[in-house]
């Protein structure tokens, strides 16, 4: 392999609770960051680039300087829902590579959980735009717009509720295995912590046709930290270094005659792979952006694990298990569907990434040498963001 | 009788689509440079980045491209609504607009991909602005 090997996650943490109530967004995402470094081996003075989605009470960005009392030199504070880690992640690939900083910190806090955000079933605030104007008098929640993308890929490929639903199980699977899913599931109240079979998929409830409730991500609170280094500062780390080798970035949207059963993984995709020199099918582990199981399912084709229209007969037979043998494994910390999703799940992704390339993993993969993350910003039938990062063992 | 969300202004560019269903008709753009379709309402051609564009006036009618149900939706206007639809509608001038399908017993059986629909003006409770939704034809 050819590729760069210039900057590498070397500290990580994830806030292990989901329900966190009297406990701040902004406390989680100092916590994350106090514990990413110290997983490390770093201080906190070390840290001099800042990546922010613009999460947190105090609006992130120019405020997190702050609020850490840092002074980075290099600012970032992309914001693309919950592909954000994914494009910021690529960002500091880059500007580490360019000279630009040493150690960058992403972080994440969020209690959605506790403040009883409907995020797939509310209604969107926020002033008047060319588009919400266009859109707010029909009522289309989050959920009906994914589901409006399942509904489709049916039609043109007949993909069936049972093959979209060994995703749920793939995950659910996962999460029995981290206890901290396990906890997520119980203090959230899941009607049952246990192992799922699609007929409990096709069983629960309808949310917006024809997305049933177990094919649809929690609402949790949480968060977490990683902390990106250059190759010199990643020697001399406690932990292995997990080398980002690859970056690509996408957009897509509603356009008239348009297939929405494309995502913007299509264009970020092909641009991650190529930059890495490294093809689907050497993936070990498939970090894809869980918030629905129609999700997962566009991505997968969208990434190039099988062809367009044809992920109903690859994920069946529950290859995407950690233990199937085929491989690749999918979300093995249990994913948005089993173990949080407090909003923006991209950084998840990246954390569970390295601690499979690090041996570290509940669901591990024995030997795992490469990682996809690939984060969904966005609403997947509307306009959203792809970003993929592809990550390397040590 | 239904009680939507209204559009809300000053909003420039969907002022003139608005003002099109008050009425009655269901207006779109298109570039007088490339003629491209323009939808949803912009001040330029996202083909061409010209701004020479003019608005038409669908004869309203299309096929619905997709759709799903909504069986739980808390915002106001809808809690109370049961069971409804929302849909991408491709019109027949090859313009993709978001809207629901109405006038169906039961949405979830009676609303499929590839079906012919025709545009309504939809009176509202509260506000000016009636909404334009589809009907099988």
């Amino acid at each position: 392999m050819a590729q760069e090997r210039a900057a590498a996650i070397v500290g990580i943490h994830e806030y292990p609770l989901r329900v966190a109530p009297g406990v701040s967004a902004m406390n989680v995402k100092v916590d994350s960051i106090r514990a990413a470094l110290d997983d490390a081996g770093l201080k906190w003075s070390d840290i001099d680039a800042i990546y922010d989605a613009q999460d947190g009470e105090a609006g992130g960005g120019l405020q997190l300087a702050a609020y850490l009392g840092l002074r980075p030199t290099v600012l970032d504070t992309t914001q693309v829902g919950g592909s954000s880690y994914e494009f910021q992640a690529a960002h500091a690939m880059r500007d580490i590579a360019a000279g630009k900083c040493n150690v960058a910190v992403l972080s994440y806090g969020s209690t959605s959980a506790s403040n009883r955000v409907a995020i797939g079933t509310g209604g969107r605030g926020g002033p008047a735009t060319w588009a919400t104007n266009m859109e707010a008098p029909f009522g289309a929640t989050l959920i009906a717009n994914y589901a409006m993308v399942k509904q489709r890929h049916q039609f043109e490929y007949g993909t069936t509720d049972e093959q979209f639903a060994g995703i749920s199980v793939a995950t659910r699977h996962h999460a029995m295995r981290n206890p901290e899913a396990v906890k997520a599931m119980t203090d959230l109240q899941f009607v049952g912590v246990n192992e799922i079979t699609p007929q409990d998929v096709l069983d629960s409830r309808i949310v917006a046709d024809p997305l049933h409730l177990l094919e649809c991500c929690m609402i949790s609170d949480g968060g977490g930290a990683l902390i990106i280094a250059s190759a010199d500062v990643a020697r001399d780390c406690k932990k292995p270094p997990v080398w980002l080798i690859g970056g690509g970035e996408g957009t897509k949207y509603r356009e008239n005659g348009g297939d929405i059963t494309t995502s913007a993984g299509a264009q970020s995709g092909p641009i991650a792979f190529a930059e890495a020199g490294v093809t689907p099918d050497e993936i070990d582990i498939a970090m894809i952006y869980d918030s629905f199981t129609i999700t997962v399912a566009v991505c997968l084709e969208d990434l190039g694990f099988c062809p367009k229209g044809e992920v109903g007969a690859y994920v069946e037979g529950g290859r995407l298990a950690f233990d199937s043998g085929e491989g690749p494994a999918l979300n093995t910390d249990g994913g948005g569907l089993s173990s949080n999703h407090p909003g923006m799940r991209g950084i998840f992704l990246l954390l569970e990434s390295a601690r499979q390339l690090r041996g570290e993993s509940t669901s591990q993969v024995p030997d795992a040498q490469l990682a996809v993350a690939h984060g969904n910003g966005g609403l997947l039938g509307g306009t959203h963001t792809g970003g993929t990062v592809i990550l390397a063992k040590d | 009788m239904a009680n939507r969300p209204q559009p809300r202004f000053p909003e420039p560019h969907t002022e003139p689509f608005w003002e099109g269903a008050q009425q009655g008709e269901l207006r779109y753009q298109k570039c007088n440079d490339c003629d491209d379709v323009v939808f949803y309402p912009r001040h330029h051609c996202p083909a061409c980045g010209c701004n020479n564009l003019d608005w038409h006036v669908s004869a309203g009618e299309g096929t619905v491209y997709t759709f799903s149900v909504v069986r739980q939706n808390r915002m106001p206007g809808f809690i109370d609504l049961g069971a409804y639809s929302v849909a991408y509608i491709d019109l027949d001038e090859g313009f993709r607009m978001m809207s629901s399908v109405v006038g169906v017993d039961n949405p979830t059986e009676d609303i499929h991909i590839g079906q012919r629909v025709r545009v309504e003006f939809e009176d509202q409770e509260e506000g000016d602005y009636p909404i334009p939704v589809f009907r099988p034809i």
